[in-house]
């Protein structure tokens, strides 16, 4: 079976005034037909993964690796406009904040018939009726009267899922969620969760799914890479979490407050300079 | 005497056809030395509780009591002596131009104190910050320092309540653990009593002894943490976000 996603000594640099500034440095991984997660503090490199694997870094932040390949396309060597072929037809992203990535000038509908549009030649009728079609399946209830709302007239959790909808339409294989609930309530977070997954198993898709939380992802998630410092420090599958052996993992694991173990102290990461300096542990199928 | 009393207190946004109810003829007591917590989704109503606390909302009726003291609609400086709150998002709760220095020293001046170089030592020692921190701008802290010198500048009053909105919401779970641990050690040194707003059910049961659970503006529920971490709850809702909360934990 070939990979979705190929990736060798990836590395995202960016110039600053004190030299060069490595925001991932050096990781491999790939991605089959499976579920992904990426798991780290806030500056570990995760979501510049993510973005690097679409080539969203912009100048003057540089993208290196020795392969970087998606469903057979080299993303390196792609021009911009097979990029924009690429993007959203083979691999697309659900951000972080719906507040911020749905255009607030266009209604749900005209962005979401927009998407299907870009990658495939079908009427508005169609169009519309496969965008309806969507924004049933993101279990959104109403969805003729949806679709002609603006974003700010829907919730987070709607913003979100309409999001789930925009990105699934053009029928990707990857799909790359960066802290996709994050922003949304704890009671709405889990449903949005549920949809996302539903959708991504019966379309047999490959999810990279990014977040700092370590308890989340091990629910949605079959293998599991925990990053620190721009490095993978540990590869796990989800269901042998508790197997971690990386200290930071484990740090990572007992910072939570737990509802149901009460301790009088959480425990705290004792960051170790050595986890910086070890070498990326290898994520390849 | 309990150190925050409110009954039926009544919150509203707005006026005549446009006016909504956020917060729906709420009672609940917060005793001396308490951890309180306040459960619910957003639009629950639960950070406008401690909004109106602080005087931040004008639009309230009913009975708040602070240490036994009745309040009005203006709040004096002997409240904010008494009370103070932190703020959510560290990122926007500081002044971007101003040095964790300015901001110590402009509420110590405030509260009349004199001794503010030994003060602002002192505090920055309590939360964990070394005097390293002094004079840097909050663009030149982590998100985890700068909601330890949002604490900072909480505890320079001398507060005897503190009222906590989501105070590691923004932060990262490694980081989360340092802050929840630091509010632990301070109630314990100055004795304080916290009502803290979570919508992280695990945060609250690991900081609170007490919880209100909100739905809708209406206290629905109230339980003790044992009781919660046991599921015996009265309310539909309740059960339903400690379902939620277990099953994201697991």
């Amino acid at each position: 079976m070939s990979n979705l996603l190929d990736v060798e000594n990836l590395w995202v640099k960016f110039p600053t005034r004190s030299g060069i500034f490595d925001a991932v440095r050096g990781i491999s991984f790939s991605l089959g037909k499976e579920r992904l997660g990426i798991v780290g503090e806030s500056g570990s490199g995760k979501s510049m993964t993510g973005r690097a694997i679409l080539r969203l870094i912009r100048p003057p932040g540089r993208i290196e690796a020795d392969r970087l390949t998606m469903t057979g396309t080299d993303v390196l060597k792609a021009s911009e406009k097979q990029m924009r072929a690429l993007r959203g037809h083979h691999a697309s992203m659900i951000m972080q904040d719906p507040k911020f990535s749905l255009n607030p000038v266009m209604t749900v509908g005209q962005q979401i018939t927009e998407a299907l549009r870009t990658h495939e030649k079908v009427s508005m009728k169609e169009a519309r009726n496969r965008a309806l079609e969507m924004l049933d399946a993101v279990a959104i209830r109403e969805p003729t009267r949806v679709f002609n709302l603006y974003p700010h007239e829907v919730s987070g959790g709607m913003g979100q899922r309409i999001m789930i909808a925009m990105m699934l339409i053009p029928d990707p294989e990857i799909l790359i969620a960066d802290e996709p609930t994050s922003a949304l309530d704890v009671s709405v977070q889990l449903q949005v969760l549920e949809i996302m997954d539903r959708l991504v198993a019966e379309r047999g898709m490959g999810l990279i799914f990014i977040s700092h939380d370590l308890n989340l992802v091990s629910n949605f998630c079959d293998r599991i890479l925990i990053m620190y410092a721009g490095r993978i420090v540990e590869v796990c599958e989800a269901g042998k979490l508790h197997e971690a052996r990386h200290p930071y993992t484990i740090g990572l694991l007992n910072s939570v407050p737990n509802l149901e173990s009460p301790r009088d102290r959480l425990e705290v990461l004792k960051r170790d300079p050595a986890w910086r300096e070890a070498p990326s542990v290898s994520a390849l199928l | 005497m309990s150190a925050v009393e409110i009954r039926d207190l009544t919150v509203w946004f707005g006026d005549g056809d446009e006016r909504t109810d956020a917060v729906k003829s709420a009672t609940m007591v917060v005793e001396e030395g308490e951890s309180f917590g306040l459960v619910g989704e957003s639009g629950s109503g639960k950070s406008t509780v401690l909004r109106a606390i602080t005087g931040l909302v004008p639009t309230w009726e009913g009975t708040i009591r602070v240490m036994g003291q009745p309040l009005g609609r203006r709040r004096d400086r002997t409240f904010y002596k008494t009370v103070q709150m932190v703020f959510q998002d560290p990122y926007a709760s500081l002044h971007p131009r101003m040095t964790v220095d300015a901001v110590l020293s402009e509420v110590l001046g405030l509260h009349g104190f004199r001794d503010v170089d030994a003060r602002i030592d002192k505090l920055l020692r309590d939360v964990g910050l070394g005097p390293g921190f002094r004079f840097r701008y909050p663009h030149q802290l982590s998100g985890g320092q700068r909601q330890r010198v949002a604490i900072a500048r909480a505890l320079a009053p001398e507060p005897r309540i503190l009222l906590l909105d989501e105070p590691t919401s923004a932060l990262d779970v490694s980081v989360q653990a340092e802050i929840l641990n630091l509010l632990t050690d301070l109630r314990a040194e100055h004795k304080l009593t916290y009502i803290m707003v979570s919508h992280d059910l695990g945060v609250v049961g690991h900081m609170c002894g007490r919880v209100a659970v909100m739905q809708h503006g209406e206290i629905v529920e109230e339980l003790g943490v044992t009781d919660m971490r046991e599921m015996r709850t009265r309310h539909p809702y309740t059960k339903h976000l400690l379902e939620s909360a277990l099953r994201s934990v697991r």
